[in-house]
């Protein structure tokens, strides 16, 4: 009856609990997802990285129904074999009927409400039910005094697990900024979720706080049967923690498979740390790609931006989701530098392939994304 | 080019030459700010031309007046405060604090006798000092009793602030019997102490409970769901119309029409949420503002319901549910079942526990429904909205219950308003009475019912105490109307009061759960909303 509930028939399908498929959103001109698929599979951490600006957030704020999607579906399939169309659900039911939780990359706490007090509204929907939709909690009645003392309980748990059950009447204001990050994923984990959404849960933490996290996660999955779907820009994290990678960029998948091979991939390698300068120039005067010519002409190239980050500062993307090029997003041209790799990969088959790779191969060890957070 | 800095720079000012100082800047200033104001005054006289005054005098007096008055400042008031945060060397004692020392026994026991003394022969004064010292010593007499209150305040000040609820809610219940026993004894008969006590138990117990419980309802729009209401009088308005026009229309009774008006207003506090539910801060109290017009524009231009601004009279009285009345007229008059004196005080009185019941009323709902999801949930929404969504919240229901439940005590106390008067007219619901209630909401700490009664008590209490300023005429002459400067007044003790309290009389917030001790959360932590 309803169009955004399919009862889920194939039991094999629920390996999945997320699906997304042909997901693009623009917002005017610019293009923050183009033509994006991945899953994420039941029980597992998947990790979403890519460069800033790549489209991450964009990603959960389709996911979560704060955007809607100019194209593209996004199936959640629960537990319980039910399915959800997420972008035809309202925002708030996708907490309460899909059971997606999500964190924010700025972070977003009642800050002036104590941290239990924080878990309590986490709990608002079992609540209201509880309280006869305020009318039996208003005169009192003891089932909703019981589910009351239930969700303290819960609220206790999380935050034991959280680390902070001593500073649970404290104002989530207060606490600095690692414990707020942890407060966070307790409050999302309290609305029971089946699919955890986390925005950067380690930026700006100190490497104690980060190896605290990573356990809290790992837990998480463990123990309470939620699956993760994380951002992360710190490379240790995704790579201990994650089962599954995603890299993004320019709002296009360039990679996805496990930590190791996405580690490996020379596409995510020179979307992180960039092709050297001359070989782009080589490449494209190679295909014959006009503006890199008149670029080489007019001396230094501005529309790459400084060096190869891939920032809000890197200039106008054009809009140019080419359809007619069968389902390729292109950027302006040489701003992708994933997409200069296929090139190079394609037009020069003679040279080795390993040229590509070995080089930045080398480097990996110690990838860090060059736009890591600032 | 060498900037040399002058030795002298360096050196501290004396306090002596820095007020000398400061007084000679304070009195250019006001020189300046009052030379037109004061110094120069235009009049008309009798062939209508302009005519110019100067008031020398008095500019020179007000100059004066600031200039010694900073100098008495930054001479001696700041070293004593700086003095008083210093702890003696010897001792390593903080000096005895000023009110310690103000307050004091001996003093105390004076200003008792003093007051005792001057009530007894209150009536007799006049004879033997003539009318104008007795005016002074009347005057002296409020001081004194003013001094005794202040002290047992003060001693009892941990005991008071740890049991502030109920002692006020017991001060609430004796006041009308206080005032009819106290002003009883002056003049030893009942029959006038009830005469008198209309005044009390009117003009002040039932005008300033009415702006408690409205500013109690506009707390839950504005101080719990954050969305700035400027239009909250409208409901007040619909409330009372809708009690005065069913009543008077079809004589149905109070005790039925409340609840009506309670569900007529939240009904358009429902109908006024859904066009608003999208906008934010600025916005938002932009149409509220605008919504409260409409009520008031419609109720003076439908004249064949509401008969326009000449409104409304004639509403019946609140009948004792339904035992006894108060129209002297009816068989079942109180006084004639009692077997008791005639009297308007009773109604009043009786209008005082019904109003002050209404308030209590008030109090508990919105207690209980701080503790209840609903409660939650609203005041997560005036921190984050965002987030609210985030953990599924309904965000639409929740802002239209917050404008509802507001709304149905807005039309509560418009409807006991209605009965109180016996008369509505447009005239009651303007702007300005929207802007009082959120000014008491806003000075009494948003949130915070206990701060708020207390605003509440102090804006609307103050304004009618400020008419009872006649004694100030035996200082600067008959033609000297205090009345006229009850508004100046009021604003500037708003001012102060924002500067000294910038997040109202209680700026924290009493959480409503608790794992292991409940503690206030500071003010500087929680967010007064966009909207
Ligand atoms: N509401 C919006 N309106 C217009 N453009 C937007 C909006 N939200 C995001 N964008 C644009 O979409 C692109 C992707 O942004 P997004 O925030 O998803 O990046 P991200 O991968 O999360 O980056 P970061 O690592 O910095 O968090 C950016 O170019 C951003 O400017
Ligand atoms: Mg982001």
């Amino acid at each position: 009856m309803n169009a955004s509930s399919i009862q889920g028939t194939n039991p094999g399908m629920n390996d999945a609990i997320l699906q997304v498929e042909h997901l693009s959103m623009k917002f005017g001109g610019l293009v923050a997802i183009g033509d994006l698929s991945f899953t994420a599979r039941r029980g597992e951490i998947t990790a979403l990285i890519g460069p800033n600006g790549a489209g991450k957030t964009t990603v959960f704020n389709c996911i979560t129904g704060f955007y809607k999607p100019s194209e593209g579906m996004i199936t959640l399939n629960r537990n319980d074999g039910s399915s959800f169309l997420l972008e035809r659900l309202p925002n708030h039911e996708i907490p309460a009927r899909a059971k997606v939780a999500r964190t924010f990359q700025n972070i977003r706490l009642f800050s002036g409400m104590t941290l239990l007090e924080n878990l309590l509204v986490a709990q608002h929907n079992k609540l209201m039910k509880a309280s006869g939709y305020t009318i039996l909690g208003l005169f009192g009645f003891s089932s909703y005094r019981k589910a009351s003392a239930e969700s303290v309980e819960l609220a206790k748990h999380w935050l034991e697990k959280a680390d902070l059950v001593d500073r649970a009447d404290d104002p989530a204001g207060d606490l600095p900024y690692g414990a707020q990050r942890r407060l966070e994923i307790a409050r999302a984990m309290c609305t029971g979720p089946e699919l955890l959404c986390l925005d950067e849960p380690a930026a700006g933490l100190n490497p104690k706080e980060s190896a605290a996290l990573n356990e809290l996660l790992i837990d998480i999955k463990k123990t309470s049967g939620a699956s993760i779907l994380l951002i992360e820009h710190d490379m240790s994290v995704v790579m201990q923690i994650s089962d599954h990678v995603v890299v993004l960029e320019y709002g296009r998948k360039i990679s996805d498979g496990s930590p190791q091979s996405v580690r490996t991939d020379p596409r995510v390698i020179a979307a992180y740390l960039g092709v050297d300068d001359e070989e782009v120039e080589s490449v494209l005067t190679e295909v014959g790609d006009e503006d890199v010519i008149e670029q080489l002409d007019t001396g230094p190239d501005a529309a790459h931006g400084p060096g190869t980050s891939s920032s809000y500062l890197a200039g106008p993307v054009t809009d140019t989701i080419g359809h007619s090029e069968g389902e390729r997003v292109t950027v302006s041209k040489g701003a992708s530098k994933a997409a200069q790799v296929d090139a190079k990969a394609k037009n020069a088959p003679r040279k080795p392939s390993e040229r590509a790779t070995a080089k930045p191969a080398a480097k990996t060890p110690t990838a860090k994304p060059r736009g890591g957070r600032k | 080019m060498a900037v040399t800095v002058s030795p002298e720079r360096d050196t501290v000012a004396t306090p002596m030459q820095r007020a000398l100082r400061e007084a000679l800047y304070a009195g250019a200033i006001s020189f300046g700010l009052f030379v037109l104001f004061i110094g120069l005054k235009t009049g008309q006289n009798i062939s209508n031309e302009l005519v110019l005054t100067t008031r020398w005098g008095l500019l020179a007096a007000v100059v004066i007046a600031t200039a010694v008055g900073r100098f008495l400042y930054v001479a001696y008031g700041q070293p004593f405060l700086a003095n008083q945060k210093i702890t003696d060397v010897a001792t390593g004692l903080l000096p005895a604090s000023v009110a310690s020392r103000f307050f004091q026994l001996p003093a105390f026991i004076v200003a008792i006798i003093a007051a005792v003394l001057l009530f007894v022969f209150n009536s007799s004064l006049a004879g033997w000092v003539g009318a104008e010292p007795a005016g002074y010593l009347q005057f002296l007499r409020a001081l004194a009793v003013i001094y005794v209150l202040a002290c047992v305040i003060y001693y009892f000040r941990a005991f008071i602030h740890a049991n502030f609820t109920k002692l006020g809610i017991a001060a609430l219940m004796l006041y009308p019997i206080l005032v009819v026993a106290v002003l009883s004894l002056s003049a030893w008969s009942i029959a006038s102490g009830l005469q008198g006590s209309l005044k009390w138990v009117d003009n002040f117990g039932i005008q300033i409970l009415i702006y408690v419980m409205l500013a109690w309802g506009l707390n839950i729009v504005v101080g719990l769901a954050g969305l700035l209401d400027l239009g909250y009088v409208a409901f007040y308005a619909i409330g009372a119309y809708a009690y005065a026009l069913l009543g008077t229309q079809y004589g149905l009774s109070f005790w039925i029409l409340l609840p009506a008006a309670g569900a007529m207003a939240a009904f358009w506090g429902v109908l006024l949420g859904f066009p608003v539910l999208r906008l934010r801060g600025d916005y938002l109290a932009i149409v509220t503002l605008a919504f409260g017009e409409i009520i008031r524009l419609v109720l003076i231009n439908w004249r064949e319901v509401t008969n326009g601004s000449a409104g409304i009279s004639g509403i019946p009285k609140v009948s004792f549910f339904g035992l006894m009345s108060f129209n002297v007229s009816d068989p079942n008059y109180i006084a004639k079942v009692l077997g008791i004196a005639q009297s308007g005080a009773y109604y009043k009185i009786f209008l005082y526990y019904l109003i002050l019941g209404l308030c209590l009323l008030t109090a508990f709902v919105t207690i209980r429904l701080r503790r209840l999801p609903v409660g939650r949930a609203w005041e997560a929404l005036r921190e984050d909205e965002i987030a609210c969504r985030s953990l599924g919240i309904n965000t639409t229901t929740t802002k239209l219950t917050a404008f509802a439940t507001g709304a149905m005590f807005g039309g509560f106390a418009g409807s006991f308003f209605a009965a109180r008067q016996g008369f509505v007219s447009p005239e009651s619901f303007v702007f300005l009475e929207s802007a009082i209630i959120l000014a008491i909401v806003v000075l009494g700490g948003m949130g915070s019912l206990v701060g708020i009664a207390v605003a509440a008590m102090v804006m609307i209490g103050g304004t009618e105490a400020l008419r009872e300023l006649d004694f100030l005429k035996q200082i600067f002459g008959p033609d000297f109307t205090p009345e006229l400067y009850r508004m100046l007044l009021f604003g500037m003790a708003m001012v102060i009061v924002m500067l000294w309290k910038p997040r109202g009389f209680v700026g924290s917030r009493e959480p409503t759960a608790f794992l292991k001790v409940r503690r206030a959360v500071s003010g500087s932590f929680t967010k007064e909303g966009h909207g």
